[in-house]
């Protein structure tokens, strides 16, 4: 294991790699973060605010809107729906040319609903309290229409007549489905498992607040992860001139990738506000959160996986079925994802996965903490014990056996992945010693065979995950920044990527404060207005660090060798002969420190500015190993989760403290989907998890503290050695948690638990298997 | 999301609030920790034209002994009733329940008048109540009454309270040293029961094991004729036909009810 | 429209508010402090969570005449000078926040339990936390700094 960088560079310790403090913290802490409905300021005086008519039924076709009752309740200054915004562009499907293209989407639902919290139309007010009061005047005539539901929909109603199905495309042919891939193989275990439904459910809502200059341009602040993609999305959807719109980011109460781009209600308020002619807000309650943020995750696995009875995986099949929700937007590619990650960290000498992407009466899909990729390790993961379980391995051994070797070379898999470093099997050992494996075992065995109410639960799971993905190859993963120095001592760092949470303004002041010598104290991170920085990627899939924090690194590196050239022409020195010492931020004459000039006097005259751009060669695949230990009452079938030991090896670290923090909170969403979160609808597409009373979003009570073991594998793709962190700890706690809670019941003859394994499931698994009925 | 409007009067005593409800008749709402009703309001399930606040009347809150009973305002909050001394002594089944209800903030100003009135069959004090047999004092424009738990609740969200009526303190009886046990199924621990059970000295309570919180009387009589803890447990569902929602059919709360009530009869204390 | 007098961070104030003003609003847009969060709709985050007369409550499901009299203090009022308070502090030193969102409310909560509890073990503190959500941390750091500050503060009176 490679040693974290506390190594000493000239006379100094590097402060990479070390746990620095969060310099955004004071502010969160005390007056707390500006968010968006937070935000005052001038251009916003006088705002009106916008709430959303949404639509009670799942399906139905819309016979007319009357508006007239809540324009003349107090305050209404006007009303809107679809027909008013009538000539602005249906918004297509993601992936065009692979999902139908009749799949389209309007701002306001103008002939039909599709899903309940549908926005139909809005009513603007003076007063925030004005709103809802107004809201229940509007009488919209609903013609209701069968919901299609699940993950077989069927064509019976369809949600698009002129699409003629709901299906909305294939990720791969299912005609090319080998049917003699298992051939030879001595166990064949084939299981359906659900990847359910999960609400993103960041604590701050969706928000916006919009106003039109005289110009003509629009200013909107929105809580996103990537202000210059939220601008793009808004000129497309409001059919604007690219450089009519500025973005502004205020801070962002987390996203976990539902926050990407803009959504139809950022585009309407905007509209609204050019239309009534004066800024206007919007800020969701959670209610509307919970039915109109997309959703995450929802697919079906078909996994089967054969191999011989010692344990050696030959062959494995995913076939997948998204739930893309009403509207095929990101969630319609993720299966793309989970294809691509179908064999994880496994070495399986034949594997094929299809998928098929499905319309539902429900809220769309779109991407939540891993998108796509948490779900190919639950299926697998998952089809691993299924078949160490039929062969009677231990499941930890099956792992071991088929864990692909140690590389340091780049390993294409056949899905096409390039893995660029990994050492998978050292992360398994070190977790399963890290939780005293051999231990829980016996201990496990002991609860058995004294018929303890409390049983013992012990989940594996090994995962490989892509973070910083570029938008595919030939197009290599960037990012810019922007590093200035000025004469008072202090800097400012621009960057593409987009903080709301993870620390950035920590971390890249870290890596410039490493170059330059600056304190990380006097340095200020600028991000998330596009007018600023028009370009970047924002913040999600993992990307931040390795491609924005290399540009902070590079840009700093660049920045020194022009302040360079100044320090030469002032010390009258040739460039190769100065020495940059960060100990007191001055260039200095080698072999003479007395002939020095500080950065601080070079930054008096033209600015000391470097722009640049940091490309790797491509993503990177962090992995790692988590265990998780489980206790189930077999008399209620309640789980209580006991102990979470994870490895997570994302190359080499730049703050402990914060990469810490990513894992504990990643694992804790993740565990929350396996035995807590999910969304549901009736059977008439009802939602019932609309409140966090009834969505059941983890509490402190619900986990334990968490046990991480260290790892780090540097990876050549940039010069930090970093990859990603933000979503590894959700990719790996899932089944590792589903595992344990299924393994703490497996000697009473259950096989496999849906996700969530709440209380419920597990009671109907033990009765199941008590009754003697199959239930795998 | 915000409460409908409405206009807000606080009451200068017990007897003015009695007169505003005569006055404002079905329009009127009694308002004190706000914990029952606001959150409808907010939802506007409810939207009372006038809420009059009796949230402020101290004679309305505090507990005190009399003779055989413990006297406790309905205004008392559940954070002082969990903490009263003169009740985790003498009925501990009842601060034990009230440390139960929701979390911290709302245990700092929900009282046991709000949700007694408000009668969530799958409420820790409600369920409380009846397994302690206590009763509530209710005043009226006839002047006052007390009706027993049993009799309180009548259905869901339902009870013998009035419209014009007060619910102005609870008794329940002093038991010293009375074993006692409950026991609260929960996805989080501040979800509401999926079922609850609290027993003491031979009576049996569950919660949202029915419209109301209910007696266990088939396991009672059992216990009463000697069976054992487990035996009588088999017997607590009986009769039952509780509600299916998302976290459980009617069999398995059947089948928690009768878990549960034997690990309450099992481990009691006091 | 009701008028109210009550203490906020310290300074006594004096408004006409409408009966259904939530207090959390109140303190948002009448007095500009805007540190307290609503993150839901049905008093089950406690990301408005502040002390009213000393104890932690949900600042979505008070009404603002009820505070009235009453003494009411947010993560604003917790600290004077630029100062952390002992808690903020933990949770500084302890990296128990990231997006920062719950995090006013958390720590009102946090004030709330320790003068409640000065000294708890994990599982009081884990407990004690039940009505406040954060989506971001796993809790890990947040139950850490809790801790923490619950020994910082013993050390003090010590």
């Amino acid at each position: 294991m490679p040693a974290r960088r506390e190594l000493a560079r000239g006379d100094y310790l590097s402060i990479l790699g070390t746990r620095v403090l969060r310099t955004e913290d004071p502010k969160f802490l005390t007056t707390g973060g500006v968010y968006t409905d937070d935000v005052v300021d001038d251009r916003l005086a006088g705002a009106c605010h916008v709430f959303f008519v949404r639509s009670p039924l799942a399906h139905a076709t819309v016979s007319g809107i009357d508006v007239s009752a809540a324009l003349e309740a107090p305050g209404v200054i006007a009303a809107f729906t679809g027909a008013d915004l009538a000539d602005l562009p249906a918004i297509p499907p993601s992936a065009a040319g692979l999902i139908n293209t009749e799949m389209t989407q309007r701002l306001l639902a103008t002939d039909k609903v599709r899903y309940v919290g549908e926005p139909v139309a809005v009513v603007v007010t003076e007063l925030a309290y004005q709103g809802e009061d107004a809201l229940e005047l509007v009488a919209v005539d609903y013609d209701p229409l069968p919901a299609a539901l699940g993950f077989d929909p069927g064509d019976s109603s369809l949600l698009f007549e002129a699409a003629g199905t709901n299906v909305a495309g294939y990720w791969g042919d299912p005609a090319s489905l080998r049917p003699d891939l298992f051939e030879g193989c001595e166990t064949v275990v084939s299981h359906t498992i659900v990847n359910q439904r999960v609400a993103p459910a960041p604590m701050e809502t969706r928000a916006a607040a919009a106003v039109w200059g005289a110009d003509g341009r629009l200013t909107t602040w929105i809580p996103n992860q990537g202000a210059q993609g939220t601008r793009d999305d808004l000129v497309k959807l409001l059919s604007l001139e690219p450089g009519q719109v500025r973005v502004i980011t205020p801070d962002v109460g987390g996203a976990f990738g539902a926050k990407f781009g803009a959504d139809p209600e950022h585009a309407v308020v905007a509209w609204v506000a050019r239309r009534v002619g004066r800024p206007a807000r919007w800020s969701e309650t959670r209610y509307e959160n919970l039915i109109g943020m997309t959703h995450g995750r929802a697919q079906q696995h078909t996994v089967t996986i054969g191999g011989s009875r010692d344990g050696n995986i030959q062959a494995y099949r995913l076939e997948i079925v998204q739930d893309a929700g009403a509207y095929p937007k990101i969630g319609a590619v993720l299966p793309m994802l989970t294809i691509l990650m179908t064999t994880g960290p496994y070495d399986i000498p034949s594997a094929e996965a299809i998928a098929k992407v499905v319309v539902t009466n429900t809220t769309p899909i779109g991407a939540y903490r891993g998108a796509g990729r948490p779900e190919a390790t639950a299926a697998i993961e998952r089809a691993i014990d299924l078949f160490a379980a039929e062969i009677g391995v231990d499941p930890a051994d099956v792992r071991r056996k088929n864990l692909l070797p140690k590389f340091t070379e780049p390993h294409r898999t056949k899905f096409g992945a390039l893995y660029d470093t990994g050492d998978y099997v050292a992360a398994l050992d070190a977790a399963l010693e890290a939780a005293g494996y051999a231990e829980l075992r016996a201990e496990q065995a002991a609860r058995r065979a004294s018929g303890d109410v409390r049983q013992l639960g012990i989940g594996v799971s090994s995962y490989v995950e892509i973070t910083g993905m570029g938008d595919g190859e030939g197009t290599p993963p960037s990012e810019n920044a922007t590093v200035e120095v000025f004469a008072d001592g202090t800097a400012t760092i621009l960057t593409g990527t987009s903080p709301h949470g993870q620390g950035h303004a920590t971390a890249w002041a870290m890596l410039a404060s490493e170059e330059l010598g600056i304190p990380v104290e006097k340095i200020t991170l600028q991000w998330g207005d596009t007018d600023l920085i028009p370009e970047g990627g924002g913040t999600g899939g993992s990307r931040s660090l390795q491609q924005g924090g290399a540009a902070v690194q590079q840009a700093s590196r660049e920045l020194i060798e022009i302040a360079r050239e100044r320090a030469a022409a002032e010390l009258e020195a040739n460039p190769a002969d100065l020495v940059y010492d960060t100990s007191r931020s001055a260039f200095a004459v080698a072999g003479d420190p007395e002939a020095s000039v500080p950065l601080t006097k070079l930054a008096e005259g033209e600015r000391l500015l470097v722009r640049t751009v940091f490309s790797q060669p491509g993503a990177t695949f962090p992995f790692g190993t988590h265990v998780a230990v489980a206790e189930v009452d077999i008399e209620t079938g309640k789980p209580t989760l006991t102990r979470m030991i994870t490895v997570d090896d994302a190359g080499t670290i730049l703050n402990p403290l914060l990469a810490e923090g990513q894992r504990h909170g990643g694992i804790g969403q993740g565990a929350a989907q396996a035995f807590l979160e999910e969304v549901v609808y009736d059977d008439d597409g009802n939602p019932l998890t609309t409140s966090f009373a009834d969505y059941p979003i983890i509490s402190a009570t619900e986990v334990p503290s968490y046990e991480l073991a260290e790892m780090q594998t540097p990876t050549s793709y940039n010069p930090l050695g970093a990859k990603g962190i933000g979503e590894a700890g959700s990719i790996g706690s899932t089944p590792a948690v589903q595992n344990a809670i299924v393994d703490a019941v497996a000697h009473l003859g259950v096989r496999h638990i849906d996700m969530p394994a709440t209380s419920r499931r597990v009671w109907e698994a033990l009765r199941a298997a008590r009754q003697g009925s199959e239930h795998r | 999301m915000i409460p409908a409007p409405f206009e807000y009067i606080a009451a200068e005593s017990p007897g003015h609030a009695l007169e505003l409800l005569a006055d404002y008749g079905d329009e009127a709402k009694l308002l004190a920790g706000g914990h029952s009703l606001l959150p409808m309001m907010k939802l506007r399930l409810a939207t009372p034209a006038v809420l009059i606040d009796i949230g402020r009347l101290e004679q309305l809150a505090g507990v005190q002994a009399d003779d055989g009973e413990l006297v406790i305002g309905a205004t008392t909050r559940h954070a002082d009733l969990a903490a009263a001394e003169l009740v985790r002594a003498e009925a501990p089944l009842l601060a034990y329940a009230a440390a139960q209800v929701g979390d911290p903030q709302i245990r700092h100003r929900g009282t046991i008048g709000g949700s007694l009135s408000h009668a969530d069959p799958a409420a820790d004090l409600p369920m409380a109540l009846v397994a302690l047999g206590g009763s509530v004092e209710i005043q009226g424009p006839g002047g006052s009454r007390v009706v027993a738990a049993d009799d309180f609740f009548q259905g869901f969200f339902e009870t013998a309270l009035g419209p014009d009526e007060l619910l102005s303190a609870v008794r329940v009886p002093r038991r010293p040293g009375v074993p006692w046990g409950y026991q609260k199924f929960v996805r989080r621990s501040n979800d509401w029961a999926i079922v609850g059970v609290a027993v003491v000295d031979g009576r049996i309570a569950l919660a949202n094991m029915g419209a109301t919180p209910l007696r266990a009387t088939a396991a009672e009589r059992a216990l009463a004729e000697g069976a054992s803890p487990a035996a009588a447990a088999e017997h607590a569902a009986d009769g039952t036909s509780p509600g299916e929602d998302m976290h459980a059919d009617r069999e398995y709360r059947r089948h928690l009810a009768r878990v549960l009530t034997r690990r309450a009869l099992e481990h009691q204390t006091g | 429209m009701t008028r109210i007098e009550l203490t906020v961070n310290g300074d006594k104030r004096s408004d006409e508010v409408e009966p259904r003003l939530l207090l959390v609003h109140y303190l948002r847009e009448t007095c500009g402090l805007r540190a307290a969060n609503v993150g839901c709709d049905t008093t089950s985050c406690g990301a408005c969570t502040v002390l009213l007369d000393g104890r932690s409550v949900k600042s979505c499901t008070v009404l603002a005449v009820q505070a009235a009299g009453q003494d009411v203090v947010t993560s604003e009022g917790l600290s004077a000078d630029g100062e952390l308070h002992p808690v903020q502090a933990a949770f500084r030193l302890n990296h128990g926040l990231q997006c920062g969102f719950c995090t006013p409310g958390m720590v009102m909560a946090a004030v709330g339990l320790l003068a409640e509890n000065p000294h708890p073990t994990e599982e009081e503190v884990r407990a004690g936390l039940e009505g406040n959500l954060c989506r971001c941390t796993g809790y890990h750091n947040i139950i850490r700094a809790v801790l923490a500050a619950a020994d910082t503060q013993a050390e003090v009176q010590a």
